[in-house]
C-alpha cells in the first residue's frame, strides 16, 4: 500500500488573504481538481471493493483499509459524469468528514500543491448542475485550472439527491 | 486537599449510595437481619468520615444524624419501621443530591437540611425532643486515624466493622483501591479478597475490544494462508495462535462483562417508592443477578427495563384489596429472572397481576386508529398483545398518571430491537403478565452464516435468526417450491415457508437464472419477528465469528443490511439485516400496513382456525383460489352466446335484471366458446357475477393464513387439501366493480 501524502501540514488560512494553501489534487474525467490537504487521510492505490446492492449509485462499494470499512463513492458519478472505463482503475483518496471516513474514487493522482489565494476565483456561473454545488471555486495555476471540491458536500448524500434511485424501501 | 480525592469520593459514594437502596428495602422486610444494618451503618459512616475530611460540613451534618440513629438500631435499641426506612431513604437522597452538585461545582449547594436532620433526631430519640443535631465527636477523628491518601474508606470501614462483627480484619490501608467498594459488605470482610480488582476506563477497553477485533481477523486470514501450507512448525504455529486468540478474545469480552444485577440494583428502591405512592403492596424478587452482559447492552436495557418495572408496579399489580377479592394475597409478586440460553440472554420481567384484557386493547388500538376494526377482530389475543408495542398506543388515559402500560412500549421495542433484541409479552388475565426479553450477549463479535449470492459475493447471516438449512436436489428442485403468482413458497413440515430469493431481493443482474435448471437450491430458514421465511442463495459456506462493523451514515438507508465485516481474505463482506430484508420483501408487515391492505374486508373471516366451508375454483392464472362458501349467493352457468357487453363491461341477462360480471385478472371471456360459471354474489339486493374458469370443489377445512400478501383482491394464502391456495377478497372485487353493494 503506497502511502503518496505528504504528511506536511499546510499553514491554514482563509482564501480571501493572500496566504499560501495546499491541496491534494487529483484527476477526473480529464479535469484537475483538489481538496484541502488536511481533509486527506491518506491516498492509496485501488482496493479490491464489495459493491452493497440497492446502495445509490455514487456508493461504489465498500473497502477495507487496514481494518477499518470504508464507503467509497464514485466522483465520477457524483458529479454526474460519464463512468470510468473498465479497463481503467480508480485511485482511493481517503478523507475525513462528518460522515465517517470515505473514500472518493478518483482516475488519477496529482500532486499536493501550494496555492495563493489571489489566484482563487468563484466557481463560474457557466459551471451547472451537480458540480456547481460541489466546486467551490477555482484557483488558476500557471497550466491549468485546479477546481476545488467540497469534500463535505461530496460525501453527504442527501435525500434530495436525483442520483438515488433506489436507496431505501 | 486534592481533586482527585474529590473525585474518588464522588465515585466511591456514588457506588455505595447505590448499595444503600437496596440494603435499606432489604432490612425493611427483614428489620432484624444484623449483616444488613451493619453494611448501611458502615457505609453512612464512610460518607461521613471522608467528608469531614474534606470538609463538606453540610454532607457531614446530614450523614452525621443518619449514622446516630443507626447506632442506635444497631444497639437494638431501635427496629426499624417504615418510618425510619422513609427517613432514611430520605437521607440518602439527599446526600445523593448534595453530591452531585460537588460533582458539577466542586461545592456543596446552599440550603439546610435541619428538616430532616431533626426528623432523623427525633426519631433516633423515639419520637421525642427535636434535639439539634450535634456533629461533633466521632467525624474529626477519623482523617487522624487515616492521614493517607486515597480517602480514609477503608480505614473507617473496617473500624466500623470491628464494632459490627467481631470477624473484621484492619486490612492493608494503602493497597486497597475503590475498586472493592463495589463488593458487598459480606465480601470486603475478606480482606485479601479485595486488592484483586482495579478501575480501568471504559474507554480502554473499548480500545482494547477494537484491537482484539482486528486481531480475530488477521488470525482468520493466516489461517486461511496455512491452511495450504505442509509446513509442520508454522501449521503449529497458527494453531497455536488461534487458540491463544480465541481466548484472548474471550477474556477481553469478560472484561466488557457487568452482571446485571447493577441495573436491577436500584430495583427494589424504585419498587417500594412507587408502590408506598400508589398504595400498593409490591414484592420483588429477582433471579439471575449475576449474568453478565456486555457493558454497552447494559446501558441499552437499562431505561427501559426500568420502565417495564414501573409499568408493573404502576398497572400490573392490582391494589390490596382487589387482590384479596381476587382471591390472591394483598402483596403482589413482581419477578425478575435472567439467564443465559442458546448464547443469548434471557430476561424475563412478570407480575402475578391483573393481566392485560386483550378486549380492552383492541378496543383502544381500534380507537386510536392503529389498526381498523376488521383486522382488530381478525387477530388473535397473542397478535392484540403485540399491538402494545405499536408506536401511538396507549392506554394510559384509565390509569394513573405515572405511566400507562403501553406508554412507550414502543420506544422499549425500539430501544431493545436496536441491540439485536427481542420482546414478547404473554398475558392472561387475572393471572399476570410476562414480559420475554432476549438479547444477544455482545454486540462487537457474533456468530454468522456466511451465504453467497450467484455472483460469488458473501453475506453473513447473525446466527441469531437462524432456525435450519434446507437443500432441495433433483425433481425437489422444480417440485417443492410452489408459486402463488411471483411469489413463491416452499412446505415445511407442513407449513408454508415464503421464500424470499436474496439475488432477486438485492436487485442483483445475475439473478435471471431460471430455478428449474439449477441442480440444487439452498433454502436458509430464518426468523424475523415471529415469523419464518426461507432464504434462498446461491451457496452456503461456513459458519464463522465476525466481527461487526457498523456501515457509515450514507448507506443508512439501505435497510437490507445490518452492518459490514471483514472476512479472512480481507474482503469485506455485508451482514444481512434479516427484518430489514423480510420487511423489503413484505413477508413481515408493519401491522398497520396490513390494516391497510386488507382492513376493506368484510365478508370473508379468513384468519382463525375455525371450520370453514370453502368454495375452490380457478380462474386465470390464479391456480387455486378459494372463498367462503356463506359469502356466495348463487353458481350458474351461462352459454357464452348469452354475455353481452354494456360499456366496457360484461354482462348477461339474468332473472330479469342485468347482472354485471367481473374476472380476476387476465381470465378473458374471449378466449372460451363453451359455457361459462359464474359465482354471484348479492348485497342489498344488487348481484354481481365473477366469471371463474372452473368450479373446482367445495371443502370444509380449518384454515389457517399463512402468509398475507399485499395483493389487490387477494387476503392471503392457506395450504387447503394439501394445497396452497389464494384467498380471495370478496370485498375488494366486489367494490371495484360496484362500490354501493360492497357497503353492506
Amino acid at each position: 500500500m503506497t502511502d503518496l501524502t505528504h504528511a506536511t501540514p499546510a499553514p491554514h488560512a482563509s482564501p480571501r488573504t493572500g496566504t499560501t494553501l495546499q491541496y491534494s489534487t487529483f484527476f477526473v474525467n480529464g479535469l484537475y481538481f483538489g481538496v484541502e490537504v488536511l481533509a486527506v487521510q491518506e491516498v492509496i492505490r485501488y482496493q479490491q471493493m464489495t459493491r452493497i446492492p440497492l446502495a445509490p449509485p455514487v456508493i461504489s462499494g465498500l473497502i477495507n483499509l487496514r481494518g477499518q470499512i470504508v464507503t467509497a463513492i464514485d466522483v465520477r458519478t457524483r458529479l454526474g459524469m460519464d463512468p470510468r472505463p473498465d479497463d481503467q482503475l480508480p485511485m482511493n483518496v481517503v478523507v475525513r468528514t462528518d460522515e465517517g471516513v470515505t473514500s472518493l474514487l478518483v482516475d488519477e493522482i496529482g500532486d499536493v500543491v501550494e496555492v495563493q489565494s489571489a489566484q482563487f476565483e468563484p466557481t463560474p456561473e457557466t459551471v451547472r448542475g451537480t458540480a456547481r454545488d460541489l466546486v467551490d471555486g477555482i484557483y488558476k495555476l500557471d497550466k491549468r485550472l485546479l477546481l476545488v471540491l467540497n469534500v463535505s458536500r461530496t460525501v453527504h448524500l442527501g435525500s434530495v439527491d436525483p442520483t438515488i434511485p433506489n436507496g431505501g424501501r | 486537599m486534592s481533586d482527585d480525592a474529590v473525585k474518588e469520593f464522588l465515585i466511591e459514594s456514588a457506588e455505595n449510595l447505590d448499595r444503600l437502596d437496596v440494603d435499606l428495602v432489604e432490612l425493611e422486610r427483614d428489620p432484624r437481619n444484623a449483616e444488613r444494618l451493619a453494611s448501611i451503618f458502615r457505609t453512612i459512616h464512610t460518607i461521613k468520615g471522608t467528608c469531614g475530611f474534606l470538609a463538606f460540613s453540610r454532607l457531614e451534618a446530614i450523614s452525621h444524624a443518619g449514622e446516630n440513629l443507626l447506632s442506635k438500631m444497631r444497639d437494638g435499641s431501635l427496629l426499624l419501621n417504615s418510618d425510619i426506612a422513609t427517613a432514611l431513604l430520605r437521607m440518602v437522597d439527599a446526600i445523593r443530591h448534595i453530591l452531585t452538585h460537588i460533582e458539577s461545582t466542586g461545592t456543596e449547594p446552599e440550603g439546610d437540611d435541619s428538616e430532616i436532620i431533626e426528623v432523623l433526631s427525633r426519631l433516633k430519640d423515639g419520637l421525642a425532643a427535636p434535639a439539634a443535631p450535634a456533629p461533633t465527636a466521632a467525624a474529626p477523628a477519623v482523617p487522624l486515624e487515616t492521614p493517607a491518601l486515597p480517602p480514609p474508606f477503608t480505614a473507617a470501614a473496617a473500624r466500623a466493622e470491628a464494632d459490627a462483627s467481631p470477624i473484621a480484619d484492619g486490612g492493608p490501608v494503602e493497597n486497597r483501591r475503590s475498586g472493592d467498594d463495589r463488593r458487598s459488605g459480606e465480601d470486603r470482610r475478606t480482606g485479601a479478597v479485595s486488592d484483586t480488582s482495579l478501575r480501568i476506563d471504559v474507554g480502554i477497553l473499548d480500545k482494547l475490544m477494537n484491537l482484539v477485533g482486528e486481531l480475530v481477523l488477521a488470525r482468520n486470514q493466516i489461517l486461511q494462508f496455512t491452511a495450504a501450507q505442509t509446513d509442520t512448525s508454522l501449521t503449529g504455529a497458527t494453531q497455536r495462535l488461534n487458540l491463544v486468540t480465541s481466548e484472548l478474545q474471550e477474556g477481553v469480552m469478560k472484561t466488557r462483562m457487568q452482571p446485571i444485577g447493577n441495573i436491577w440494583g436500584k430495583f427494589p428502591r424504585i419498587v417500594r417508592d412507587l408502590a408506598t405512592q400508589v398504595g400498593k403492596q409490591v414484592e420483588l424478587h429477582m433471579e439471575g443477578k449475576d449474568t453478565d452482559l456486555d457493558k454497552t447492552i447494559i446501558e441499552a436495557i437499562k431505561d427501559p427495563l426500568t420502565h417495564i418495572v414501573r409499568n408493573s408496579v404502576d398497572h400490573g399489580i392490582e391494589a390490596p384489596e382487589v387482590r384479596l377479592r381476587a382471591g390472591k394475597s394483598a402483596e403482589g409478586l413482581i419477578r425478575l429472572r435472567a439467564f443465559h440460553e442458546g448464547g443469548q440472554i434471557n430476561i424475563e420481567i412478570s407480575d402475578d397481576g391483573a393481566g392485560i384484557d386483550p378486549a380492552k386493547v383492541r378496543a383502544t388500538a381500534v380507537r386510536k386508529g392503529v389498526v381498523s376494526s376488521e383486522v382488530a377482530a381478525r387477530m388473535t389475543d397473542h397478535e392484540v398483545l403485540s399491538l402494545i408495542f405499536q408506536p401511538g398506543f396507549s392506554t394510559a388515559e384509565q390509569v394513573t398518571n405515572l405511566s400507562g402500560r403501553g406508554v412507550g412500549m414502543d420506544v422499549v421495542k425500539t430501544n431493545i430491537e436496536k441491540i439485536g433484541g427481542q420482546v414478547d409479552m404473554q398475558s392472561t388475565v387475572g393471572e399476570g403478565t410476562t414480559l420475554r426479553i432476549k438479547i444477544p450477549l455482545t454486540l462487537a463479535i457474533i456468530p454468522a452464516l456466511i451465504v453467497a449470492d450467484a455472483g460469488g459475493e458473501r453475506y453473513a447471516i447473525p446466527q441469531v435468526n437462524l432456525l435450519e438449512l434446507v437443500r432441495l436436489e433433483g425433481e425437489q428442485v422444480t417440485k417443492g417450491i410452489e408459486w402463488v403468482r411471483d411469489v413463491s413458497f416452499f412446505r415445511l413440515r407442513g407449513n408454508l415457508l415464503p421464500l424470499v430469493h436474496l439475488d432477486r431481493e438485492l436487485e442483483l443482474v445475475e439473478a435471471a437464472a431460471d430455478a428449474s435448471t439449477l441442480d440444487a437450491i439452498n433454502i436458509v430458514v430464518l426468523k424475523a419477528d415471529d415469523r419464518q421465511f426461507g432464504l434462498v442463495v446461491d451457496t452456503i459456506n461456513d459458519t464463522e465469528e465476525i466481527v461487526v462493523k457498523p456501515l457509515s451514515k450514507q448507506l443508512k438507508c439501505v435497510s437490507a443490511f445490518a452492518g459490514a465485516t471483514i472476512m479472512g481474505d480481507g474482503r469485506v463482506a455485508l451482514i444481512l439485516d434479516v427484518l430489514g430484508l423480510a420487511q423489503r420483501a413484505h413477508v413481515v408487515s408493519d401491522l398497520k400496513a396490513t390494516g391497510v391492505t386488507t382492513g376493506i374486508d368484510t365478508s370473508a373471516h379468513v384468519d382463525s382456525a375455525e371450520l370453514q366451508t370453502l368454495l375452490l375454483f380457478r380462474a386465470g392464472e390464479h391456480e387455486r383460489m378459494a372463498i367462503p362458501l356463506h359469502s356466495v349467493a348463487r353458481l350458474e352457468e351461462f352459454p357464452a352466446t348469452m354475455i353481452e357487453r354494456s360499456g366496457d363491461r360484461p354482462v348477461v341477462q339474468y332473472r330479469g335484471k342485468i347482472l354485471p360480471l367481473a374476472t380476476l385478472g387476465s381470465s378473458d371471456d374471449a378466449r372460451h366458446e363453451g359455457p361459462r360459471h359464474v359465482i354471484v354474489f348479492s348485497a342489498r339486493g344488487r348481484s354481481i357475477g365473477l366469471m371463474v374458469d372452473q368450479i373446482l370443489d367445495i371443502v370444509s377445512d380449518r384454515i389457517v393464513v399463512q402468509h398475507r400478501l399485499s395483493r389487490p383482491g387477494v387476503l392471503g394464502s392457506a395450504v387447503i387439501q394439501g394445497r396452497v391456495t389464494d384467498l380471495l377478497d370478496v370485498t375488494s372485487i366486489l367494490r371495484s366493480l360496484d362500490p354501493e353493494a360492497a357497503a353492506a
